[in-house]
């Protein structure tokens, strides 16, 4: 049992940069400069930017789909300069903007793709798909169904799981979400959330939406034009002290109402509910701060009373308190 | 020198009918009666010749599309030298051929492959270059090698342009192996000549030339019936 651990079924690896440089023949600029980063084993790590800053290009070092020119980038503490490329590629799940399911193979044929060319028996590669169909919330019938018999949501869905296949220690991602209306991309956010939590791996991300990045990152690396990391925090840290002008435009003059959405009523420290005012308006723990915000600002509300999951009434909040937890660093 | 067979009257197997004597337009009992020992030969040599043509025309004209895939600069090339094979008119390219390789078979098939090649060499080309840039991104991505990505991917979603480029080569072939009389004498044009020369016997011209179409809307229907078979996936919309 503890050996199949090790040999890591479902594990995740650190994912380091060290010093790494990317240059495009016959271009002037880097498009990866002088990286240096360390991605924690389990953590989603968001890379963010402009067009053209090197988000892309830094994601496909990892797995060798672009070479780098200095540095180093190690995987578990392994370079992977040492490791075959294709062996490499196979422990690493993969998902791009435009999906690039196979046309002429089922959603499970698919999702099937790297389990078999690693060899794994043909009851393990069926038990995985069903497991993986259902945990994406597509029908089992859907696992017979080719990828045009699908709408683009479903399709990004089996993209995902697709990736996750074999079990790999580490996925990389790169605007998965990007060509999806608001609400679906929502849902999936939502989904790829819950997935990380059952499946914890190591995830490097790539989006230009500062919001998907706040949302989804334990980490936010924020690189500018020439491939320069200008940031490299928790998203938190990273709204309420950038580094700079440039990633205080990036991240919007809204920053400290971003830095309130990141937050529940339940993580903070809410008044006494004593003398409550009879007409205030309720909402429960699970409210982001933000979102109370402006409860309290559609209803011109001085006060909110935060009740629990059984309606008791577990404290109050203030507009005070609230400008005091922005000021927070 | 290779020049039209000698001329042969038209064949009397005992009592000829009136109907064959006449030369009417089409004589039935002729048909039966020559089904076994001249038009089912003919008819199979006919297959023989075609399927030669197309499956060595293909081996190459897929070969040079494979090479062509990847480097671009292999395709003007081929395409040029398999254009010129096609424009030549047929009797030119048998007559060119003989020289080299006389009044046989190995001359036909060498002409009739060189029919084949533009039309397969640029269907196979257009659907290996029909493949969508992402999806190969994604196979090379997920750790498929060159040759795995070729065989699993780039071929299977090729599969309805090769088809087509099939359809047209293979009838096109049946419709030109009958000029191949004129050089060897087997298939379906060697009745065709024979009839030509025996005063234009109309019974013999016409069941040889029906069975050549025959044989092309035939092949033509099986090939589309194994082009359903092997894209299941080209046929089924969102539903
Ligand atoms: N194959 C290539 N050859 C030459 N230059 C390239 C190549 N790919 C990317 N570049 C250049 O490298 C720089 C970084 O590109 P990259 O695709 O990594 O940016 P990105 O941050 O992913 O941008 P976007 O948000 O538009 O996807 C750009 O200036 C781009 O033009
Ligand atoms: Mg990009």
């Amino acid at each position: 049992m503890a050996d199949r651990k090790a040999a890591g079924a479902g594990a995740a690896a650190e994912i380091v940069f060290s010093h790494v440089t990317k240059h495009y023949p016959g271009r002037r600029a880097a498009a990866v400069k002088d990286l240096s980063l360390v991605v924690p084993a389990g953590e989603i790590c968001v890379l963010v930017g402009p067009s053209g800053a090197g988000k892309t290009t830094a994601m496909k070092l990892v797995n060798r789909l672009i070479d780098f020119d200095e540095g180093d980038i190690t995987i578990d503490g392994r370079s992977i300069r040492e490791l075959d490329a294709v062996e490499l590629r196979r422990g690493i799940g993969y998902v791009i903007q435009q999906i690039g399911l196979f046309p002429h193979m089922t959603v499970g044929d698919n999702i099937a793709v790297v389990p078999r060319l690693l060899g794994w028996p043909k009851q393990r590669i069926r038990e995985r798909v069903a497991e993986l169909v259902e945990l994406v919330g597509l029908e089992a019938g859907d696992r017979d169904r080719y990828p045009s018999q699908l709408s683009g949501g479903q399709r990004q869905r089996v993209g995902l799981v697709r990736a996750l296949a074999a079990e790999p220690k580490v996925m990389l991602m790169d605007e998965p979400f990007g060509a999806l209306d608001p609400i679906t991309r929502d849902r999936l956010q939502n989904e790829f959330l819950r997935l990380h939590e059952v499946e914890r791996k190591t995830v490097i991300f790539v989006t230009h939406d500062i919001d998907e990045a706040i949302k989804l990152g334990d980490r936010i690396a924020i690189l500018r034009e020439g491939g320069v990391l200008a940031q490299y925090d928790a998203p938190d840290a990273i709204l309420a002290s950038p580094a700079d002008d440039f990633v205080a435009r990036f991240v919007g003059a809204d920053r400290g109402l971003k830095r309130l959405a990141l937050r529940r009523l339940s993580e903070i420290e809410l008044d006494s509910p004593n003398g409550i005012p009879p007409d205030a308006p309720r909402t429960s723990l699970q409210t982001t701060i933000r979102d109370a915000l402006s409860l309290m600002l559609t209803e011109g509300a001085e006060n909110l009373v935060v009740v629990d999951d059984s309606g008791e009434v577990a404290g109050l909040l203030s507009v005070g308190r609230v400008s005091r937890l922005l000021a927070e660093p | 020198m290779s020049g039209p067979p000698p001329p042969v009257v038209i064949p009397n197997f005992g009592g000829a009918s009136k109907c064959v004597t006449n030369n009417d337009l089409f004589c039935a009992d002729w048909v039966q009666h020559n089904w076994g020992s001249t038009l089912q030969p003919a008819l199979l040599e006919h297959l023989r010749l075609t399927l030669i043509a197309v499956a060595i025309g293909f081996v190459i004209a897929f070969a040079a599309a494979v090479v062509a895939r990847r480097l671009r600069f292999v395709e003007h090339p081929f395409t040029l030298v398999g254009a010129l094979l096609y424009t030549i008119p047929s009797i030119a390219l048998f007559q060119l051929l003989v020289p080299f390789t006389g009044l046989t078979e190995t001359t036909v098939e060498i002409a009739l492959i060189g029919y084949t090649l533009l039309i397969l060499f640029r269907n196979t080309l257009a659907g290996f270059q029909a493949v969508p840039e992402d999806v190969l991104e994604a196979a090379r991505g997920m750790g498929l090698r060159g040759r795995e990505i070729l065989w699993r991917i780039e071929v299977p979603l090729a599969l309805p342009a090769i088809m087509a480029g099939l359809r047209i080569a293979t009838v096109t072939v049946i419709s030109l192996a009958t000029v191949a009389a004129f050089i060897d004498d087997e298939g379906l044009g060697s009745p065709i000549f024979r009839a030509i020369q025996s005063n234009v016997f109309k019974t013999e011209l016409f069941a040889a030339g029906g069975l050549a179409v025959a044989l092309a809307l035939f092949a033509d229907a099986f090939l589309v019936l194994v082009q359903r078979l092997v894209t299941p996936w080209a046929r089924r919309e969102r539903t």
